[in-house]
């Protein structure tokens, strides 16, 4: 087993996690929205996406290829699929979140004059990002797991040290897998809890007279 | 100045909410919209700033179709208040009440030397501008929903059960300052309650409301107790209006008694010799009232300590209203009823009698005026 090599998977995964995770948010973010504004979009949207977290991760992976024309090794795949998921978890976070801002809140920013794009950044957003954080921590985690899944078709990442593992039937390839997938998703976790923290010095001082 | 030029909102669902409201709101002026919940005043509130827009009739400012200006802006210069104050958690006190002014373009210092000047004519100490909402209480958010309301020295406030979600004690005290604010700034507000004693406590003008969103009277508080339009708005008033509609006759020319008094501190047997009646009023120091002592009760002591006095009767102030000078009489141990001056002095004492007899001449005065 090679160090450096396994520096590399471990860089891969760790992008293949996050990238599909920003894009998740920045598209639940609108589509949560959505989902608040207009009462009737609530049901289905969330109905739609939780139906695609139901489909079966490696069917995804194999599926998208034929479906975007990409090559079966592109990562590209993992990253749309994980991307799905992403979404399917976050757009019910985002919309329970802003669902969460207390409605004499909105009432209020809507009476000083906010126009609505201003209201919804500035007002309801940041104080659903607790709400939103935690869902995020959700997301980050299973997304780590879910990538190692993608080793079956053999993109390369830390879950090709548990193949590895298993096709030469040694046990370190996939105890150092198995270990820095959870230092990964330790990692991702306490980093998106610290953002939340710096995020919201409003929730930490809470009832701190 | 506002008007309601038959204003009718009716929610989609079918609700009439209100029905056809002529209203005139004074410039400078309180105006109290009052009425049983679920009867609009919210929605009548709303639709001023353009929160709620009517489906029938127009709402003009100072002459201007509101439906002729740009909601955001026409929200900017129109305070807003609200029964849990809506402060935004995530922002500190002095964020929360420069909200307006950074809207309207303001540089973030001036904006915050704006709400430092606005924190403390809401009486707030400046330590507390760096607080989340979250760690006030109910009082002290009601005070920075207030300040931010003011945020762009708006001329028009509206306000929704601002002191109704506060303790009564904490809510007095609110309402008090808020008269005495509204003395100093002269703003055009429009103040909604269900309590008809905060009412007639703050109205310049009352708006009885009615469920199905009618108005039933427009009248000033001792109009509105001392004549109600209907049934309705006797019953909504209350029983004791009478009694209540003496808050508006003043207590000056009262004819004083001058009361014996002594000293917290005094020397027993001086209290005994002094008293009227087997009762004489405590003083402290500064000649404000103590309570009354019955020198009977004075067997053991050799002075009087306030822990003897009776504690019992109010004390109404001479600058007042005939109703503290009546409830000073009968709530009296002694039957005299205690009147102070404006820093809280004794005067003198009033007999319920004298009282009444004054209540008469003012009556007969009022009746002469008509
Ligand atoms: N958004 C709405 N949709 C439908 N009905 C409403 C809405 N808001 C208020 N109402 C109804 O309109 C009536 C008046 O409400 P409101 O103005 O809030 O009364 P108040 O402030 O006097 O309690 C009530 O019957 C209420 O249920
Ligand atoms: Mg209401």
């Amino acid at each position: 087993m090679d160090w450096l090599e396994v520096v590399v998977l471990f860089l891969q995964h760790l992008w293949l996690s996050v990238v599909p995770l920003l894009l998740g948010l920045a598209v639940a973010i609108p589509l949560g929205w959505l989902a608040r504004r207009y009462r009737r979009l609530y049901a289905p949207m969330l109905g739609v996406t939780g139906l695609a977290y139901t489909i079966p991760s490696l069917a995804l992976f194999v599926a998208l290829p034929v479906i975007l024309g990409t090559q079966i090794l592109s990562p590209v795949n993992v990253v749309v699929a994980l991307t799905i998921y992403t979404l399917a978890l976050l757009v019910r976070t985002v919309a329970d979140g802003l669902g969460a801002v207390p409605d004499d809140v909105r009432q209020a920013a809507l009476a000083m004059g906010y126009r609505p794009l201003p209201r919804f950044l500035r007002v309801e957003l940041p104080v659903a990002v607790p709400v939103i954080g935690a869902g995020l921590r959700v997301a980050a985690v299973s997304n780590v797991s879910l990538v190692t899944v993608s080793a079956l078709l053999g993109v390369p990442q830390l879950g090709a040290l548990f193949v590895d593992g298993l096709n030469r039937a040694y046990l370190a390839p996939l105890i150092t897998g198995i270990v820095l997938c959870v230092v990964l998703a330790l990692l991702l976790d306490g980093l998106i809890l610290l953002g939340t923290r710096a995020l919201t010095p409003w929730q930490r001082e809470r009832g701190a007279t | 100045m506002i008007e309601f030029d038959a204003v009718t909102k009716r929610y989609p669902d079918g609700t009439v909410a209100v029905d056809s409201v002529d209203l005139h709101v004074p410039s400078g002026k309180i105006t109290v919209l009052v009425g049983p919940s679920g009867c609009g005043k919210t929605t009548s509130l709303r639709m001023i700033n353009r929160m709620v827009e009517p489906t029938g009739g127009r709402i003009l400012i100072d002459g201007t179709d509101t439906n002729t200006s740009d909601p955001a802006t026409l929200r900017r210069g129109i305070g807003y208040v609200i029964q849990h104050a809506g402060l935004f958690p995530h922002r500190t006190v002095v964020d929360n009440v420069a909200t307006v002014p950074i809207l309207l373009g303001w540089r973030r210092k001036k904006a915050r030397q704006r709400a430092m000047e606005l924190l403390e004519l809401v009486g707030l100490p400046p330590e507390l501008s760096d607080r989340y909402p979250s760690q006030l209480s109910g009082g002290q958010q009601q005070r920075v929903g207030v300040a931010r309301a003011l945020g762009a020295d708006p001329p028009i406030m509206l306000m929704d059960e601002p002191f109704s979600a506060v303790d009564p004690v904490v809510r007095e005290s609110l309402q008090d300052e808020f008269l005495r604010l509204q003395q100093d700034l002269g703003k055009t507000i429009v103040f909604v309650t269900h309590d008809i004693d905060e009412a007639i406590k703050l109205g310049d003008q009352v708006a009885v409301f009615q469920a199905g969103g009618h108005l039933a009277q427009v009248a000033t508080p001792p109009d509105l107790l001392a004549d109600p339009a209907d049934d309705f708005v006797a019953g909504f008033v209350g029983k004791d209006r009478g009694y209540r509609a003496l808050s508006f006759t003043p207590a000056d020319g009262l004819p004083l008694e001058k009361e014996p008094t002594v000293e917290v501190g005094a020397d027993a047997e001086v209290a005994r010799r002094t008293s009227v009646e087997g009762w004489v009023l405590v003083l402290d120091d500064a000649r404000r009232p103590q309570g009354w002592l019955d020198v009977s009760r004075l067997t053991g002591e050799d002075e009087v300590t306030p822990t003897v006095l009776h504690r019992g009767g109010t004390v109404a102030s001479a600058t007042g209203s005939l109703r503290g000078a009546l409830d000073a009489a009968l709530s009296s141990p002694t039957g005299r009823g205690v009147i102070v001056d404006d820093i809280g002095a004794l005067l003198g004492t009033v007999r319920p009698a004298q009282v009444l007899v004054q209540i008469e001449n003012a009556a007969a005065e009022a009746e002469a005026r008509h």
